[in-house]
């Protein structure tokens, strides 16, 4: 006769009941502390019960774990709990923008918002009048014209870096990151100045590209230099021993073995440049019409849309401001994940 | 065309006699040299390479005949993988690089000036210590990379793709699955893979530099018999810190040494000779493992 052991899956490295009272018993004397430290001591504010809170938590924890389990238990917890609330500290301010963005725009959107522009409204005219249809465009068209300048370039010069390795390697890699830390007035001076005083002498929105072409290449060729170094050199070395060349080795094998970090180096560029502002206020002439054409006439975009609206001060005027911007920070969301997914299931399939 | 014959007459007026495999073979009347119809085969001459100062290999003459295995054994550092990528021209590849000699491929000197190092390259071919198919390719672009990096028109691609899966032993494990990334398969078939990938541009000439050393001992024996199968139709020349290995797969065996200064090629014979009767005194202390 035999009998049956039947195993029951557990996990026996759970925490048990009473240590978890005694985890939520830390969490709300913590929590108490703050409160009253906020009651008794001078330091006032939301963010005094936040800063409170978390110190109270990361050294009562760190105290209590001492007590039970010695030096290293309690150096392991305190440094637990500071990881942790780094991790908060830093979410906190982006959920906030987030939250604050969502509750003033959402009443300045309407579908209206996406077919009509403002050239037959002002901004202090009620919101169901003119849209942002233009300033949608705008940035959209600015944003294309721009990746069209600055990936082509970006990219050579990240495999000048990689794959040439010429004589100027050092000097050009000292300047693209230079030029990484070049503030977007700059830029935006520097086209205003060396091409549109002296050659266009008028606002388009290309001038306003070109501006932000040069604060993208540096971003896109710095992170494409990167991914491309992690390329094993076993791939060219196969490339080149099975009788390719330099050239067609780097375009089969190199660039299609990088290509999701490349999209993502694209990524990080267009995220530096979608919402940039000053350049765009001193180039694109910031137009109230749909403007297709990026080589003649004033264009409109969200960050100058924006600034137009805060500047004209009225409720209505704020609200178009709100909605503008959270408009911005949808439209860099999608884009961010329609890249992403392109760029994840080439490389899965 | 060189002969046995004219080699031997060149090798007399050098001051170092290099070791001409021509000699060892007629004398122990082994599987002979340029007997097979494959062409002249290899043949290396004089060969130095330098990285910088560092003189790192020096005065390398070898004959590979066509058809036959060549094993090149020493301890780590002795050069053998310098002076197989100094075959191919792979060895350019670091910029500090310089070479001495000369590497006659059919008789014709692969450094001559004017020569297309990329059809070098193709005529010889080339597998790596770590297997390294190409990431972004299936399996079946994989075998076939090697047209589409040297332009080279082929009328029937599928009958090429069978022929060096089939030559490399693996046809019957991926044939089901030829769309499949190449990084879907184990290590020695990833191997098999990228041996495949380089027959398909048909070379004369394969180097491999430590084909097995990343691979279980399954997969091992499985690159051996396809060694043993290719060394009907092509010269092969494999590099192996592996004894049995090279006792196993290779005709020929030469043994390279570095006494602290640059790597030198001790002795080569037949295989069974070096293993059984080196002539070397350092020869043998290496294959009867006392050191390396």
């Amino acid at each position: 006769m035999t009998t049956t052991v039947t195993a029951v899956p557990t996990k026996p490295w759970k925490a048990s009941t009473r240590e978890r009272v005694t985890d939520v018993l830390i969490f709300l004397v913590a929590l108490s502390t703050s409160f009253a430290a906020v009651e008794l001591t001078p330091m006032k504010g939301k963010l005094a019960y936040f800063a409170i809170f978390f110190i109270a938590y990361a050294f009562l924890t760190a105290a209590f774990k001492g007590i039970q389990r010695g030096n290293a238990a309690a150096k392991d917890a305190l440094v637990n709990s500071l990881v942790a609330i780094g991790a908060i500290v830093t979410v906190i301010p982006v959920l906030s923008i987030l939250v604050t963005v969502l509750n003033k725009g959402l009443p300045g959107i309407s579908f209206g918002l996406f077919t009509h522009d403002m050239a037959l409204a002002t901004p202090t005219d009620p919101l169901n009048n003119g849209g942002l249809l233009h300033a949608i465009t705008g940035t959209l068209t600015l944003v294309a014209v721009a990746l069209v300048l600055s990936v082509p370039i970006g990219i050579l010069t990240a495999l000048y870096l990689t794959e040439i390795k010429g004589r100027f390697t050092g000097p050009i890699r000292f300047l693209v990151q230079a030029m990484s830390g070049v503030p977007s007035i700059v830029a935006g001076l520097f086209i205003l100045s060396a091409v549109l005083y002296p050659i266009t002498k008028a606002y388009s929105g290309l001038m306003g590209a070109l501006a932000l072409t040069i604060l993208m290449i540096p971003t896109i060729a710095r992170t494409s230099e990167e991914v491309l170094n992690l390329i094993p050199n076993e791939l060219r070395e196969a490339g080149t021993a099975l009788g390719g060349t330099q050239w067609r080795t780097v375009a089969m094998i190199v660039l299609p073995a990088a290509k999701s970090g490349l999209i993502t180096a694209i990524i990080l560029g267009v995220a530096r440049i979608a919402g940039e502002t000053a350049p765009i206020l001193l180039l694109t002439g910031g137009g109230d019409k749909v403007n297709p054409n990026a080589f003649n006439g004033p264009m409109g975009s969200l960050p100058y849309y924006i600034w137009k609206s805060f500047n004209a001060g009225s409720p209505e005027a704020i609200t178009r401001a709100w909605a503008g911007l959270l408009v911005l920070v949808g439209l860099v969301l999608i884009l961010f994940t329609s890249a992403r997914f392109l760029g994840s299931r080439k490389a899965a399939k | 065309m060189t002969t046995s014959h004219e080699n031997e007459k060149e090798t007399m007026d050098t001051t170092v006699k290099p070791h001409s495999l021509a000699d060892v073979a007629q004398a122990k009347s082994v599987k002979a040299p340029g007997t097979r119809a494959l062409g002249t085969g290899l043949e290396t001459r004089g060969v130095h390479a330098w990285f910088g100062k560092h003189h790192a290999l020096s005065n390398i003459s070898l004959d590979f005949a066509a058809g036959t295995v060549t094993a090149l054994i020493g301890p780590s550092g002795c050069g053998k993988s310098t002076f197989i990528r100094t075959i191919n021209r792979m060895h350019e590849f670091i910029p500090t690089a310089a070479m001495a000699g000369e590497v006659l491929l059919d008789g014709k000197d692969v450094y001559a000036p004017g020569t297309d190092v990329t059809k070098i390259r193709l005529q010889i071919g080339m597998v790596f210590q770590k297997p390294n198919p190409f990431p972004s390719m299936t399996i079946g672009e994989n075998v076939l990379s090697g047209l589409k990096l040297a332009q080279i028109k082929v009328d029937n691609k599928d009958d090429l793709l069978e022929e060096s899966l089939e030559r490399a032993g693996l046809w019957s494990e991926v044939k089901d699955r030829l769309g499949a990334h190449g990084g879907s398969l184990s290590g020695g078939q990833q191997q098999r893979l990228c041996i495949a990938r380089a027959l398909a541009v048909r070379p004369q000439v394969l180097l491999m530099d430590e084909p097995c050393s990343a691979l279980d001992p399954g997969s091992t024996l499985r690159i051996e018999e396809t060694i043993r199968h290719l060394s009907d139709t092509m010269t092969i020349i494999i590099v192996t810190h592996n004894m049995q290995q090279a006792a196993r797969v290779s005709d020929y065996t030469a043994f390279f040494l570095s006494d602290g200064g640059p790597g030198q090629m001790i002795e080569v014979a037949p295989t069974s000779e070096i293993f059984s009767r080196p002539q070397d005194q350092r020869t043998e202390n290496y294959v009867t493992g006392r050191f390396g």
